[in-house]
């Protein structure tokens, strides 16, 4: 067939009804304390790996929690796991463990 | 004997009124509905605590009612407020020394915001409708059955310019979250997702609420505003939103969505504003008072005095305080006047 250049876009909408919120679930039953978190964003500002790259932690855990998993394992391996969001968390959340859950939970996803 | 009309039977009235007759003080409280008790009357528990409504408003209404001091009036509704008197609808006309101003707030009427559909299609309440519910024991979808995903939609009709509310009425945050646990203990396989612009956990319990509501009830937040609802063929309710937190449009199906409703002004400020001397409106519709600090049970009229919801949104703890905050006022005043008076007499 002949290739005019045309794309289609998908949608970038977020369809809760078609995610499968399972695997979402399983991380969330795993690590509660990560439901508390308020969006504040100092994860992602003091983020050595953020400052460099694109890679932008709250937002892919966002994403996670409402089902989106594609790319987020990939987006996790920018992490070097030097822990400064942890420290930083207003809420206590222990962001590094969430890094290292969605590592072993979103491989290949 | 010193008599004081105070206007409004709620919870700031019934605090003022009842404070005032402890000290001496003649009370006639005029409440419009056919029972005192205000709003909470219909309210089943209190934020944060979930305290059961009427454990708060049952001791004052009686306590109004026992007492010698207190002429409760019920079903009696007042045309207007004037230099020490009080002129009621069916023309009667009550002289007193000072008057309290306790009429509270209006609540936002959420046919306005049709693109919610409250009234239009089933399963759309407001926390007002849900709060009767949890009264009367049970939260059931049209068709009977229990809900399994609930949307909680906050500030409907707050932090509006299209329905001219440009004002916060407060209480709607805490109230969602509250009420997230509540439906979250009634039905705990149940999925809910509230939808607020921002969290204003203002008070003492309120923010361990939310974080509570967030660890051990897994209630979803989601910032950003639902833009529209439609029905979907099963008889469901589709939602739209932004998810303003990852910057994507969102979408869902729900069987039930709850508007958080605020607080509106009385339409009957503009007319107090109107008719009476030194008595002044905010731009938001609820009544000036002399000053946000050191005057706010107070009017720019003498002997005229606010406490509770009339002057802004405010949440129980707050109008009972200035029930309490007026009735000294008011003492105060009377003092002051009578003081006044005998110089005046010693002086002749």
């Amino acid at each position: 067939m002949t290739d005019f250049g045309y794309t289609v876009s998908k949608p970038r909408r977020i369809d809760i009804d078609r995610n499968d919120m399972t695997l979402c679930d399983g991380i969330l039953s795993s690590m509660p304390e990560l439901q508390t978190c308020i969006g504040c964003g100092t994860c992602t500002a003091v983020c050595t790996a953020g400052n460099l790259t694109d890679f932008n932690f709250r937002r892919v855990h966002t994403l996670v929690r409402r089902g989106e998993y594609r790319g987020a394992y990939e987006a996790m391996n920018k992490c070097m796991l030097c822990g400064k969001c942890r420290l930083a968390c207003p809420r206590g959340i222990n962001t590094r463990a969430v890094v290292l859950l969605l590592k072993e939970r979103l491989k290949g996803m | 004997m010193r008599h004081v009309i105070v206007i409004g039977g709620g919870v700031a009235g019934l605090q003022c009124a009842t404070q005032l007759a402890r000290t001496g003080v003649r009370v006639t409280l005029l409440e419009k509905e056919p029972r005192a008790g205000g709003k909470l009357l219909g309210w089943n528990s209190l934020f944060p605590s979930i305290t059961p409504a009427a454990e708060v408003i049952g001791p004052l209404v009686e306590e109004a009612e026992r007492s010698a001091n207190i002429d409760l009036r019920t079903g009696c509704e007042v045309r207007s407020v004037g230099t020490g008197e009080v002129t009621l609808a069916d023309g009667e006309r009550i002289a007193c020394d000072a008057t309290v101003i306790a009429t509270g707030f209006t609540i936002f009427d959420a046919t306005v915001k049709e693109e919610y559909g409250y009234g239009l299609y089933d399963n759309v309440v407001t926390s007002v409708d849900l709060e009767r519910m949890f009264g009367e024991g049970s939260v059931l979808l049209r068709d009977g059955s229990a809900p399994r995903r609930i949307a909680i939609l906050h500030c409907v009709g707050s932090r509006d310019e299209k329905v001219c509310q440009r004002h916060c009425s407060k209480v709607c945050c805490v109230t969602g979250v509250k009420q997230a646990i509540e439906l979250k203990r009634l039905y705990p396989s149940a999925e809910i997702y509230n939808f607020y612009m921002d969290l204003r956990m203002f008070g003492p319990g309120y923010e361990e609420m939310y974080r509570e509501a967030q660890q051990q009830y897994n209630i979803n937040f989601v910032r950003g505003r639902i833009s529209e609802v439609s029905p979907t063929f099963e008889g469901r309710l589709q939602i739209k939103a932004e998810d303003t937190l990852t910057g994507r449009p969102l979408k869902m199906g729900v069987d039930m969505l709850v508007l958080m409703v605020g607080m509106k002004a009385n339409a009957m400020n503009a007319v107090l504003a109107a008719e009476v001397e030194g008595l002044q409106m905010q731009p938001s519709g609820f009544m000036q008072p002399r000053d946000p600090f050191t005057g706010n049970v107070c009017s720019r009229s003498e002997g005229i005095f606010y406490a509770g919801a009339v002057t802004a949104p405010k949440n129980v703890c707050e109008s009972l305080g200035e029930g309490m905050a007026a009735a000294n006022s008011v003492v105060r005043w009377l003092d002051e006047q009578a003081t006044r008076q005998n110089r005046t007499e010693e002086a002749r």
